[in-house]
């Protein structure tokens, strides 16, 4: 075991999850926009992880196992999806679907 | 292992940076998968052996695969003409470098120690078919729901292809040329679409 | 007998309500019976009730009936209710007969309009008004009856309004009557805000004991009213609008221009003498106002060219005589010259109407003339009236009235030697003018052709009202001639008594000073005579020289108060409407307007569509709210 703070592996995930979140406001391929939350899912899951491990508990690890199952879920839809995306908007730029404006 | 872990989240800072900011998509795919190893080393200095396989095993080991799958059936180029401007990673930074300061400003108020004994599988399977076993069915029918989803979203994408295609054709067979006919010819498993190679408006 | 009293005003009010609602349905016999009936009812009604006063006077010299209260607010309330004394004794006499008179010469004279209904209508409406006006209890009725009458005239003066210019001349009459109202009703404020009460008689003394003499609330409240009775009775500075008010109907100018309406103001003041007793200042005001007027419109009517418009300025100088008699403190007197004013003006007016029909409506005097053998009933009448409205010595009612101001004016406790001379003036003047038209109406070489001739419905009224002429001043005699005045004993029941004070009192009682007021009537007529007979044309030719023709442009313009009223008040109004025309206020309400649509803009805008940008949002609001956290 490390002989780390909690607040190392807080942080360390709170890093993790800014990186994500600044690729998601700027990158434009969907399958990257994905992976930005894939990203920020798992700094999420890491942060569930340090503190279980605070308290010795096995919950922050069961709570990962649950993020994990839902990133899982999301990614296989979340794919299928930007396959219809690509089939009707002819391209993978996030911001080519504009149809809500204005 | 104190120094393990600082390495390891030294690494998976780094590659993640580089998912971010690759053009080239497979690149900042394998950047990632990079990246959550070094988080599952991260999870078994912190004494999560069974999350760190499960890390390694499910998210690297699958979700990636099924990402770059898809990759490959969208037929995405290799090289993107289009860069990253400079000037675009501005705005969300400056974003993304509050809420980060605003978070670690939260975090670091107390420190805590961990509590420095290992958490290994067998209590956490305990603790999966004990309170958390709702859950646990739970989460295996949302897998059964995205499975049926996905299956059925990307079906949909399939058939059109082939309604399409079909009327081209029978455009053709008619006399009249149509102009997409030949921009490729689309297979109904790749599911690409005419014209354009390469993802489009990849800035 | 007395307790009839409501009927005086309720008959004419009740004459208006048949023909408004039996209007087209009648015929001219229907609404001439209605209409002038309604008034000679009224008239029989008021002889009955006023003889039974004077006969046997009810206790305190005055009788008051009240007939509902009409509102009850936190302490204010004002009665529906009629006082009779001995001024509103004069006034609803001569209201109702001159009234009825009137009525019965508007029978024929206005036959053959198509609106013959609707002018009885009006007609009956201010009859009862200023019934109204004359016998309130209270302010407020009074000032009911007030802008009642102020309404009439604005109907009556625009009578036919078919033609712009007369719409414009009602117009004008009741804006420059607003102005007047307006000062009056500030001191109905000030009044009741100050005493509590609008009941005039509790008011009145309530103000003698709350207020000092000369105090400045009293004096304010004082010249307010006045600015109202200034307005009414078309007086300086508020006088423009009555020469232009002859384009009404003759019979119109008759009852309410000359012997009526006009008069209300000098009423108002007789009514508040105690308010004016007590306000030594603002009577004197009262006495400036009325001796300048006389001056100014006596020298107008000098040079007029149209028969009714030179009357009228003769109505507005007479009245000047009474605000110079009220200012003076000589009440009485002032009421008299109201009586006998009311006799001979309303006789000029119809007079003046026949003749301008009879010419098939020629009005300007220097194309009538020879009519004297043509209308002879007229004639005489015209001419009984003139003579009394220069006071012809002796014989006519407007001597002794007259008589009486001027001398007042000198005499009284308040006179002075200008108020005199001035009087004197105004007197040599009234002279020439009132003559100058008998001797350009009725005599020299005819320039138009009578085409109508009056009838007995027309010619009634004119000997009626020119016998009161003449024995219409003998119930006043004065003092040198002998001590017959029951008139001046009846009016003292309500007013105070006249005093004779000063060093020239005695000068003024005496016979002297009435043989210097004989000399200058007899001087006037002569001169006027000489002026207008045989040296008509130098006359004439003096009026054009180049020297004395921007004088008489000027007297004939009205000493130029439309020309400064046009200037310094209806110009910039025009120009602020005109320049204000795209209505600054709508930019409010569009502006609101505007301003959603702009909000819209901007707020849709934000909605790019893009995924990315709402994701930024949602990081925005999600650092503001960890932010709220984490700083707390």
């Amino acid at each position: 075991m490390a002989d780390v703070s909690l607040d190392h592996g807080l942080v360390l995930a709170a890093i993790l999850f800014a990186i994500g979140f600044a690729g998601l406001l700027t990158r434009r391929n969907l399958i990257v926009v994905l992976a930005c939350i894939e990203i920020m899912l798992n700094a999420a899951g890491l942060a569930f992880v340090a503190a279980g491990a605070r308290w010795g508990q096995a919950d922050g690890q069961v709570m990962f196992l649950f993020v994990l199952a839902m990133a899982a879920a999301e990614v296989a839809v979340g794919l299928a999806i930007a396959i219809r995306f690509r089939q009707s908007l002819k391209s993978l730029d996030v911001d080519d679907a504009d149809e809500m404006k204005g | 292992m104190t120094a393990l872990f600082y390495i390891a989240a030294v690494v998976a800072v780094l590659s993640t940076l580089m998912v971010v900011t690759r053009t080239n998509l497979v690149h900042a795919l394998l950047y990632l998968v990079v990246s959550l190893f070094a988080v599952a080393v991260v999870f078994y200095t912190l004494g999560a052996p069974f999350v760190a396989a499960l890390e390694v095993i499910v998210y690297a080991g699958a979700i990636m695969m099924l990402f770059l799958f898809a990759v490959m059936l969208l037929n995405v180029g290799a090289d993107s003409p289009l860069r990253i401007p400079s000037w675009a990673w501005v705005g969300p930074g400056i974003l993304v470098a509050v809420l980060l300061a605003e978070v670690v400003y939260g975090i670091t108020r107390q420190t805590q120690p961990l509590a420095g004994a290992e958490v290994g599988p067998a209590a956490v399977s305990e603790a999966l078919y004990g309170p958390y076993v709702l859950g646990v069915e739970l989460a295996s029918m949302l897998l059964l729901a995205a499975l049926i989803g996905a299956r059925h979203v990307a079906a949909r994408a399939r058939d059109e292809e082939e309604a399409r295609e079909a009327a081209t054709h029978r455009g053709a067979a008619a006399g009249e040329a149509s102009p997409e006919r030949d921009a490729g010819v689309p297979g109904a498993a790749r599911g690409s679409e005419t014209g354009v190679t390469g993802q489009g408006g990849e800035a | 007998m007395l307790s009839l009293l409501w009927l005086i005003p309720a008959l004419p009010a009740a004459g208006f309500v048949l023909l408004v609602l039996l209007n087209r349905r009648l015929g001219r016999a229907g609404t001439a019976l209605i209409g002038a009936g309604s008034v000679g009812l009224s008239a029989l009604v008021a002889l009955l009730v006023c003889g039974s006063f004077i006969a046997s006077p009810p206790a305190g010299d005055a009788y008051h009936q009240v007939l509902w209260t009409w509102l009850d607010v936190a302490g204010f309330a004002p009665t529906i209710g009629f006082y009779l004394d001995a001024v509103s004794v004069t006034w609803v006499l001569v209201i109702t007969g001159v009234g009825f008179l009137i009525h019965l010469y508007s029978t024929e004279h206005m036959e053959h309009d198509e609106g013959y209904t609707r002018f009885f209508m009006y007609l009956n409406l201010f009859v009862a008004s200023m019934l109204i006006l004359v016998l309130a209890d209270n302010l407020l009725l009074l000032y009911l009856g007030w802008e009642g009458v102020g309404l009439c005239s604005y109907l009556l003066i625009s009578f036919w309004h078919k033609d712009p210019q007369n719409v414009y001349s009602g117009r004008k009459a009741f804006i420059v009557t607003r102005v007047g109202d307006t000062a009056m009703i500030a001191g109905l404020f000030l009044l009741f805000t100050q005493l509590g009460t609008l009941q005039i008689q509790p008011l009145m003394r309530a103000a003698e004991e709350a207020w000092a003499p000369n105090s400045g609330v009293a004096i304010a409240a004082a010249l307010l009213l006045l600015g109202g009775a200034v307005g009414k009775s078309a007086q300086v500075p508020l006088q423009t609008w009555l020469p232009d008010a002859m384009a009404g109907p003759s019979p119109v100018s008759a009852l309410i221009h000359a012997a009526t309406m006009v008069t209300a103001g000098v009423y108002l003041i007789a009514r508040t003498n105690v308010l004016f007793e007590l306000a030594g200042d603002a009577r004197l005001v009262v006495a400036i106002v009325g001796v300048v007027t006389l001056l100014i419109a006596g020298f107008s009517a000098l040079v007029q060219h149209d028969l009714k418009r030179a009357l009228a300025y003769s109505t507005i100088s007479q009245i000047g005589y009474m605000f110079l008699a009220l200012g003076v403190a000589g009440w009485e007197a002032g009421v008299f010259h109201f009586m006998t004013h009311a006799f001979f003006k309303a006789l000029l007016f119809l007079g003046a109407g026949v003749i301008i029909e009879a010419l098939a409506d020629e009005h300007d005097i220097f194309k009538m003339g020879g009519l004297r053998t043509r209308l002879p009933a007229v004639f005489w009448t015209f001419t009984i009236g003139a003579a009394a409205l220069a006071a012809l010595p002796f014989v006519t009612d407007g001597f002794y009235s007259k008589d009486l101001i001027i001398a007042t004016s000198l005499g009284s406790v308040d006179g002075n030697l200008w108020f005199y001379f001035g009087s004197l003036v105004g007197a040599f003047v009234t002279t020439l003018y009132s003559f100058r038209l008998v001797w350009l109406v009725f005599f020299g070489e005819r320039h138009t052709e009578v085409t109508r001739r009056p009838r007995w419905r027309q010619l009634v009224p004119l000997y009626v009202l020119a016998v009161l002429s003449i024995i219409g001043g003998f119930v006043w005699l004065p003092a040198w001639i002998g001590a017959f005045h029951p008139l001046e004993d009846f009016l003292d029941t309500a007013l105070p008594p006249m005093e004779w004070a000063g060093q020239y009192a005695h000068f003024a009682e005496s016979a002297g000073a009435a043989l210097l007021i004989i000399l200058i009537v007899y001087v006037g007529i002569g001169l006027s005579y000489l002026l207008w007979m045989p040296w008509r044309q130098s006359t004439h030719a003096f009026a054009e020289s180049p020297a004395v023709r921007p004088l008489v442009a000027f007297w004939t313009g009205g000493w130029g108060f439309d020309w400064l009223y046009d200037r310094v008040f209806v110009r910039p109004i025009r120009w602020l409407a005109h320049a204000g025309r795209a209505d600054v206020v709508d930019y409010v309400p569009r502006g609101i307007a505007w301003l959603n649509l702009a909000a819209w803009r901007g707020l849709s805008a934000g909605q790019t569509g893009r995924l990315r940008a709402y994701v930024a949002v949602a990081g925005f609001g999600v650092v503001l709210v960890l932010a709220v956290v984490v700083l707390r």
